[in-house]
Formats: structure tokens, sequence, C-alpha cells
């Protein structure tokens, strides 16, 4: 591997953008090719099929085998609230591999003394999420419990291709939240990919437990095939 | 510090920034159970630290060992790991599995 091939890789994923470097195991020969020239690529059926999988491995192509290392953008958990659940649930995303947001517009929550490792951003959502991006490798968490506050970050993220959101509160506030949602013009689709009440069903209850189900609900949208997930929670 | 991916990669360059030699092990195909999956990488340097995993620790001390032929000769290799090998008794994947693993220098 070249080193400016590698430097090249690294800035990719550093903009959160993905990426594949095609090798040929008998010759050593090796390119990249990044998500925006995958269309005019020679390879672009290939290339785009291991893109939307996310998965690497060695396809056949008219020159013979390849193998395509695939490189997503690093996951990204976004907190919406700076709360206990989300001091503990930071962590244990960054653990996981992934890159953490906290997003508050209370300035009392949202400090870096109480989230010291990660990016803390004292904004409404309204303001910061359409410049963060929301995309489909991020996971969307709304903490608040404050509908003020949760609504437009819930708006925003249901409009995004984000592969999980999910919201605090018990089934009442839930089912208020769904009123404002279909009154908003969310269809019941739209609305059902909330996760509410948020979580595995494994009792939690300290922050810290409600943190590490969530957690295992993010990891379960992005592992598991909806029919495996629906048939672990019916278990 | 348990290590990402992201660490993985930007390690490996700032190693070759640093003037090490440096070698990327990346799991390329796999077989039955296999504790890591494919695309799964490994980088060592020229003194033989390593970050990242390209199984459950069974292969990794072999992999090291072929990187730093890699970084001599600059030659990639790609090795197979599992149980059916000669060297079973030495490395080998305790789960059943087998890997292939391709290496290659970063040059």
């Amino acid at each position: 591997m070249r080193l400016a091939l590698l430097a090249e890789l690294n800035a990719e994923r550093a903009a959160r953008r993905a990426a594949v470097v095609v090798t040929d195991t008998a010759t050593g020969d090796q390119r990249l090719v990044k998500e925006a020239d995958v269309a005019a690529d020679p390879l672009a059926d290939l290339l785009g099929a291991a893109l939307r999988s996310g998965k690497s491995g060695t396809v056949d192509t008219p020159d013979g085998p390849r193998f395509l290392a695939v490189q997503t953008p690093p996951l990204r958990v976004l907190c919406l609230g700076a709360v206990h659940i989300s001091q503990a649930l930071a962590p244990i995303a960054r653990v996981l591999g992934h890159d953490v947001i906290v997003l508050d517009p209370r300035t009392a929550f949202a400090t870096p003394d109480r989230f010291p490792d990660v990016p803390v951003l004292a904004e409404w959502p309204d303001d910061a999420l359409p410049r963060l991006g929301v995309d489909r490798y991020t996971a969307f968490v709304a903490l608040t419990h404050d509908p003020k506050i949760d609504d437009p970050g819930l708006i925003h993220a249901l409009k995004s291709e984000c592969f999980y959101v999910g919201a605090l509160g018990s089934r009442k506030t839930h089912a208020r939240r769904v009123e404002r949602l279909q009154a908003a013009g969310f269809s019941d689709a739209d609305i059902a990919r909330i996760r509410a009440p948020i979580g595995l069903p494994i009792g939690a209850v300290s922050p810290a437990e409600i943190a590490l189900s969530i957690m295992g609900e993010i990891t379960a949208a992005l592992r598991l095939s909806p029919e495996k997930r629906q048939a672990a929670a019916a278990a | 510090m348990l290590s990402t991916d992201e660490d993985i990669l930007n390690s490996a360059e700032a190693w070759r920034r640093a003037g090490k030699g440096v070698a990327v092990a990346t799991v390329v195909d796999t077989w039955g159970s296999a504790p890591r999956p494919v695309g799964s990488r490994l980088v060592i340097d020229d003194e033989g630290h390593f970050l990242g995993s390209v199984s459950g620790g069974c292969v990794e001390g072999a992999v090291v060992t072929e990187a730093l032929d890699v970084i001599e000769s600059g030659a990639p290799k790609l090795l197979e790991f599992g149980v059916a090998d000669e060297t079973a008794w030495r490395v080998g994947l305790s789960c059943g599995g087998r890997i292939a693993v391709y290496v290659e220098k970063v040059d």
C-alpha cells in the first residue's frame, strides 16, 4: 500500500466519506476509489454493491479476482440532551469505536466538564443538525424529555437517512409525541422508525444501564436484519 | 487503549511518516467460524509493535513475524491459517475456521 493511498484513505474517513480499496492480491496492484467516483468506475456495479452492503470481500472482475476493502465512515451517535444518560452513553459508544456528539441548547447541561472526551454543542437542533449532517451512518438519540428540544431534533432525524432513531419517554409521553408528529405531517411509517420506549428490554434502571440498553439497540439496528430484530424482540 | 479501525490506519500512516517500516495485514477471506470478519486489519511496525487484530489473538504472532519479512522484502504475502494447517500445533484457529490474510508493506 502506497503511503499516498493510505493518507487519502484516512482523509476520506476523516471527512465522513466512504471509499473502497481495490487490490489484486496476486500482484499487489492497488487503487483507491472514492464514493463520488464509483459511478464512473469500470467496476461501478461491484463497487456500488460493496458500498451498500458495507462488507469487504473478493469479487470476480474481467481482469480476475480483486479484493474490495470497504471503508465506511465511523458510525456516529448523536445525543440530543446533555443529560445523565448521555454521560454514560458517550463513553460506551466511544469504546465501540463510534464518534459521539452531544447537543443540548441548555448551557447548564452542555458543558465540556460533564463530557470530557466528546464534542458538546450548546445549540438548538434546528441550528446544529443541518450543519452536522445526519447521514445514514448516524444514530440519533433524543434524551432531553423536553418536546421543545426533542421534537425539532426528531423531525430532522425522520427526514434523514439515519439508521437509528430513538426517543426517551414513557409510553404515555410517546403517545403524545406521536400525536404531535402526526400533526406535523409525518406518516405512521415515518413515526414507526422511532424506537420508543427507547432501548432493549433489559430491565435497565440506572442511567448507565439505560445507556447500555440504548447502545445494545443501536448495535442491533446496525447488525441485525429487521426480521432477526423482531425475532429477538419476541424472544 | 482499545484501538478502532480509525486508529489503526491513522497509526499506520503516522508510523510510516515517522520513518518506521510498516506493514498492513488484512483479513481477505474466511471459511467457517472465524473470529474477525473480512476487512479486519492489523498494522505492524519494523520493531514488531502492532495494533488491531485479524483473529482472536490466535495467529497474530505468526502474522507479525511474516509482516517483518514483508517490510524487509517489500513483496506482499497471502497467508492462510486454519486448524488443517501442518503448523496447527504452533498456530491455528481453535474455533475450527480458516482465514486468509493479505500482508503488504506501506511504502
